[in-house]
This record gives C-alpha cells, sequence and structure tokens, in this order.
C-alpha cells in the first residue's frame, strides 16, 4: 500500500432518476399509495477496480456519459460508492474543477480568498500568495471589480491561477483544458510538466487524446460505467478514439466562420468524403484513401468556371490546394439542370491533425466568384504510430545497415 | 488540542470564509444595508406595540412590558430566521456541494453564525431599551446565556433535519413557514403567560423549548414576575421536558444529517 495512491475496489454507483424532477411530498405519497417507484435506477459504474500509484500521472478517457466524472467525484470523496472501496492514501485537493464556489456578486479579490480557502488556506496563507496569483493572472486591474463583470476567460485565468497553489500530493483534475484559449492550454500544459516533475499524483479526465499521451503514464478507457481498457496511453487514446467512430459519432470538429460563404442563386456546390471502402467517413487511418465527390448543381447556364479545393488545417494552414484548371481536366461548361460530379482520390499521406475542405467555383478568367464555401466538409487524420502532430508525413523507406568498424 | 486543530483546521478556515461571503452578500445592492437586521425586528416590535400594548392594553400589569415584549420578539426572530434560512443553505450551496468535498455541516453552521451574528446586534438594541426603560439589573441576568444557548442548539437541531429533508421535498420550507406562523402566536410573546387562566394549557405551552427559554430569558433578565416552566410546573421531572426535547431534536438532527450528508451531492 506504501506506493499506492488511490486502490478502487469493486464500485460501484447507481442514481436514482426521477420521473418527475419536482421532488413533492405530494408526488412521494402518492408513488408510494400506488406502490410505484418515483424514480429508475441508472447504474452509472459497474465494478470498477483499479490502482493508481504515488506519482502517477493517470488518465481516464471515455466518451460523454461513460461514467468517468462520476468516478472522479466519487475519488473525491463527493458522491458515496454504493458498493465496494476507495481507499486514498494522502491528502487530496477537494476540487475538481476551476472556479468552485466562485461567487459573481462579489469582488475579483474576495473571490480569491473565498477560493483559497475552499482550497484550505487561512487569510494569512492567502495575503502572502496574492500578488503572485493575480500576476499569474495578469488581472491586477480588475481585482476590485465584481466577479460578474469578467469575461469567461478571466475567470478561467484567475480560476486556474488559485488551484495551481494547491500543495496536496493528489490532484484530481476534470477537464480542464476544455475551457480557455491557445495561451490558457500552454499555460496548462506548463502546469502539467511542473506537477510530473514535482511527482505529484494526478488523475486527469478529459477528451483530448494528445495531453493524454504527452503527459499520462498510464491510462484508462471508460464505456458504460465499465474500464474497457487501463494501461498503455496510446492503447487507451486509440480505444477512445475508435469507440467514438463506430458509434458512428464523428469527432467533433469546429467549423470556420460561415459569414465568409458566398454563393450565386441556383449554383449549388457540395463535398462528399468516404474511404477506400466506399463509405461515409470524417476519420482516416495511414494507408488509407480520401475519396472526395464534388457535386455541382445549377440552375443557370455557366459557360466554363473553375472548381478548387482546398485543404486546410484547424489553425489555418492551407496544406493543399486540387484544381479543374489543367485543360485536360477542364470541367466544360455546365448546363442549366445538368449535375456533375467530380470523383477525387488522395492517398492519406496527410499528418495527424484536423482539416477542413473549402470548395470554391469561379469564371476561368476570375472575374466572377460563382460560389465560395469554406470548411464544407471536415476530416480527421489519425496516426498512432507518431506522437505529437508534424506537419508532414510523406511516404517513406527505411534502412538500417550495420557495419564492422576497422 | 494540537490533533484536533489540525483536523478541524480545515473547516474552520472554510467556516470564517463562508460567513464572511454570507454577510457581505446579505445586504448587497440595498442602501440601508445591515441596518435591516435591525430594522426588521424593530419595525415588527413598533407595530405589535402599538397594536396590542397601545390598543388592546395587553401585558397591562407586567413591568417593563415594551422590553419584555421587544426581548420576546428578538430571540423568536432569531428562532425563525435561523431555522428559515438553514432550510435551504444546503441545496443554495449546491454549487459547492457538488463540486467539491467540504463538511456539509460547515454550510449550516455558517449560516447558524450569520444569524447569531444578528442575535448578537439585537441583543444591543435590546440592552439599551433596558437602560432607557430603567430595567434594573438582576443578579440572574447572566442566566440569559442559558437561555440563548438553549434556543441556538434547538435552532441547530431542527436546521438540520429540514436542510437535509429539503434536498429530497422542496415543500419542507412551506410547511415549516405554516409551523413557525402558528408557533408565534402558541409561544407566549405577545401575551404575558398569565392571560391564560387554563393551566393544562399554560404547561402545555410552556413544554415548548422555545417557550420555556423565551420566559426564562425574561425571568434572568427583565423580571422576576414572568412565570417560566418550572414555575408553572410548581418544580418536579416535568419541567425538564423541553430541554429532553432540545436534546433529542439536536442528537436526532445530527445522526439524520449525517446519514443523508452522503448524498446532497447527488440528490441535489
Amino acid at each position: 500500500m506504501d506506493d499506492i495512491a488511490i486502490k478502487v475496489e469493486h464500485v460501484s454507483k447507481t442514481f436514482k432518476l426521477p420521473h418527475e424532477r419536482t421532488g413533492s411530498i405530494k408526488n412521494a405519497v402518492i408513488n408510494f399509495a400506488r406502490h410505484k417507484k418515483g424514480y429508475e435506477n441508472q447504474r452509472v459504474l459497474k465494478d470498477i477496480s483499479f490502482e493508481i500509484k504515488k506519482s502517477e500521472f493517470f488518465g481516464i478517457v471515455g466518451r460523454n456519459g461513460s461514467g468517468k466524472s462520476t468516478l472522479l467525484k466519487l475519488l473525491a470523496g463527493i458522491y458515496t460508492p454504493d458498493g465496494g472501496n476507495i481507499q486514498v492514501n494522502g491528502k487530496l485537493t477537494p476540487f475538481i474543477e476551476l472556479g468552485v464556489g466562485f461567487n459573481p456578486e462579489l469582488t475579483g479579490r474576495e473571490n480569491v480568498f473565498l477560493n483559497g480557502a475552499l482550497l484550505g488556506f487561512n487569510r494569512k496563507e492567502m495575503l502572502a500568495m496574492y500578488d503572485d496569483i493575480v500576476e499569474f493572472a495578469e488581472l491586477r486591474k480588475f481585482m476590485d471589480q465584481r466577479l460578474k463583470n469578467y469575461s469567461s476567460g478571466m475567470q478561467v485565468r484567475l480560476a486556474f491561477s488559485i488551484a495551481i497553489r494547491a500543495e496536496s500530493p493528489i490532484l484530481l483534475l476534470d477537464e480542464v483544458l476544455a475551457v480557455g484559449d491557445e495561451a490558457f492550454q500552454r499555460k496548462c500544459f506548463d502546469y502539467f510538466a511542473k506537477l510530473k516533475g514535482d511527482k505529484k499524483t494526478v488523475v486527469l479526465v478529459t477528451h483530448d487524446m494528445d495531453s493524454v499521451q504527452r503527459f499520462c503514464n498510464r491510462a484508462m478507457y471508460i464505456e458504460k460505467g465499465k474500464i474497457m481498457y487501463i494501461g498503455n496511453t496510446r492503447e487507451a487514446a486509440r480505444a477512445y478514439e475508435k469507440a467514438n467512430i463506430s458509434a458512428g459519432e464523428s469527432i467533433p470538429i469546429p467549423a470556420p466562420d460561415d459569414s465568409t460563404q458566398k454563393s450565386t442563386e441556383g449554383v449549388e456546390l457540395n463535398v462528399s468524403l468516404k474511404n477506400q471502402s466506399n463509405k461515409q467517413s470524417s476519420v482516416f487511418y495511414p494507408g488509407d484513401k480520401l475519396v472526395f465527390d464534388i457535386d455541382i448543381a445549377s440552375k443557370i447556364d455557366i459557360r466554363d468556371a473553375v472548381i478548387s479545393m482546398e485543404i486546410q488545417q484547424t489553425d489555418g494552414l492551407k496544406v493543399y490546394r486540387v484544381a479543374t484548371e489543367d485543360p485536360n481536366e477542364s470541367l466544360g461548361a455546365i448546363k442549366k439542370g445538368i449535375h456533375k460530379r467530380i470523383h477525387l482520390e488522395i492517398d492519406n499521406i496527410f499528418a495527424e491533425n484536423t482539416y477542413h475542405i473549402n470548395v470554391f467555383m469561379r469564371s476561368i478568367d476570375r472575374s466572377t466568384d460563382y460560389i465560395w464555401k469554406p470548411g464544407v466538409n471536415s476530416f480527421r487524420v489519425i496516426v498512432d504510430t507518431f506522437r505529437g502532430k508534424w506537419s508532414l508525413r510523406p511516404p517513406y523507406t527505411m534502412r538500417i545497415d550495420s557495419a564492422k568498424g576497422k | 488540542m494540537q490533533r484536533l486543530k489540525q483536523r478541524y483546521r480545515y473547516s474552520v478556515i472554510l467556516l470564517k470564509e463562508l460567513v464572511r461571503t454570507d454577510f457581505k452578500l446579505r445586504y448587497q445592492g440595498s442602501v440601508l444595508g445591515y441596518a435591516w437586521s435591525l430594522l426588521k425586528p424593530m419595525l415588527l416590535f413598533v407595530i405589535l406595540y402599538v397594536v396590542f400594548v397601545k390598543f388592546l392594553k395587553v401585558g397591562d400589569g407586567v413591568p417593563h412590558f415594551p422590553v419584555y415584549l421587544l426581548l420576546g420578539i428578538v430571540m423568536w426572530n432569531f428562532f425563525n430566521e435561523m431555522t428559515m434560512q438553514s432550510t435551504t443553505a444546503i441545496v443554495g450551496r449546491g454549487d459547492l456541494i457538488r463540486k467539491i468535498r467540504i463538511p456539509r455541516w460547515t454550510i449550516i453552521v455558517s449560516s447558524s453564525l450569520a444569524a447569531l451574528i444578528n442575535l448578537g446586534l439585537n441583543l444591543v438594541v435590546v440592552a439599551i431599551f433596558m437602560a432607557v426603560n430603567r430595567v434594573g439589573l438582576l443578579d440572574t441576568l447572566p442566566l440569559i446565556l442559558l437561555a440563548l444557548v438553549e434556543v441556538y442548539l434547538f435552532a441547530l437541531g431542527i436546521s438540520l433535519v429540514l436542510s437535509a429533508l429539503y434536498v429530497k421535498f422542496r415543500d419542507v420550507s412551506y410547511i415549516w413557514e405554516v409551523i413557525l406562523q402558528a408557533g408565534f402566536y402558541f409561544t407566549p410573546i405577545l401575551y404575558p403567560l398569565s392571560t391564560i387562566t387554563n393551566v393544562t394549557l399554560q404547561k402545555l405551552i410552556m413544554i415548548n423549548p422555545i417557550a420555556q427559554a423565551i420566559q426564562g430569558a425574561r425571568h434572568a433578565a427583565i423580571t422576576h414576575t414572568a412565570s417560566t416552566t418550572a414555575s408553572v410546573f410548581g418544580g418536579g421531572y416535568y419541567q425538564f421536558i423541553p430541554l429532553a426535547i432540545i436534546a433529542m431534536v439536536l442528537v436526532g438532527g445530527l445522526l439524520y444529517f449525517k446519514s443523508q450528508a452522503r448524498y446532497f451531492a447527488e440528490n441535489i
């Protein structure tokens, strides 16, 4: 037990979901009289057992509703398990989300002290670290304003600056990365690195497979309240992403701003994306083929037009463009009421990332833009033999020679 | 002692901050602010005084009846405020309870402390009234503390039960409000106990721990003519019924609260 931080044995948790969320005595009496349960049982966790070692960075991944947050709340002692046993060896940060207890009516300064108290710091200790917290949050000018006047980004910054002061050896972090912009994420990653360096035990619940692979020593994938995989982070991430795809649920991809769309009445342009086995897909693995069908329909006559398609990373970088510019790939005239389809196959040599597809049509002399559809479709490439997001993944051969030296 | 301090360190830090926050937020946005916590019972007092003492001549023959009345109102008001606020306290702090493991009792104690602070302020006003009314200093005055402790413990026991019940049944606050309204008239606050001539009824009224505490406090601080539970029952074991009720409610409240506290997070 000495090197174990958290030990979970056969833990189950069931929630009672009331049929009518009124919670009145009248309903309770009626239900009792009719021998009816006023609720339904929902088993959220089923016989979960695992151990987390001291100074381990442990990831928990799973889809929404898989029970991972419930598990974290059980670890934190917020919920009580129905059955089984949870042993925590060492002090544990009692909260799992940023900005717990923040009150919009209080000033930033007052909230710092309140939040600090929830972490277990008294006034004196908070005074000592107050300046550092404000400095780190970059909110010096705003501390005497009420929290309700803060932007959500400012609130997150403040909450994070306090949260990282937690000194307990075991930390539970729930979806901390889901909030905040890129600068905030970078701060988060620095913090994770520091936690790792300080040999803290960290339990991280997240949707971000990159950070799981980057920071966690081990990870667990849970689905419908059961542990499906526990061990290697790459395998856990892979299991998670596979399950997401097989569930027919595409990975949420943020679409670019719609406002830049342009269209001419009566002209339609669409892109569908399939894989080599002719199935609609939005996730591709190495060795797959990306099969695009670009459909053009028009209610007006267009003499000659060029269709271009761009593939763009989420950070804005355009990585590829293909167009019907070449004379022998000419689109020709588009007659009213005639559909045309461009069939395009590209080997998946894309690196791990999320990509948007932009497509547009304009006249060959570039005088008229008929239609311009950024983000008409998108796809994601998962390359689990590589770690990290490199920009290029050209096909390659590798040979390793050994020779005796003289 | 050191270990005890360590064990409750977190609770104490939390309590201080929760009380401070409650206090800051309570009258935020109101012009008169904290003055309201004094004005509320005072206004009630003025109304009752005019109607019952001036018009209906209730309390004639009781020495220092205005102060006598005020003390009763202040104590009742404390009981009323503390139980009403505590009832919704756990649900009101649902955001905390669902996301952080804090000792649940600190929430009830913090709301009770807020009510205690108000009681303290109100008692200062009572003291001023006593001085103005030239109420003689009785040597039993310190006993008023005992009466206040009784009210507090009784209110605490009730608060623990109600706040835990309220998590499951939101009707509880309305039911309790009605009970309080009835209780106000069932307790000898407006009228001296002597106006009730039926001895059995007198005894019944004085079994109520709040009645016992209010009459005890009046007896200790204002006038020895105020009848107490002891004087109504004329001694004997029966006079301890109110204390037994307080003990039962408190212990029962603690046990019930403790058994329910583990499920607050999921039931809120």
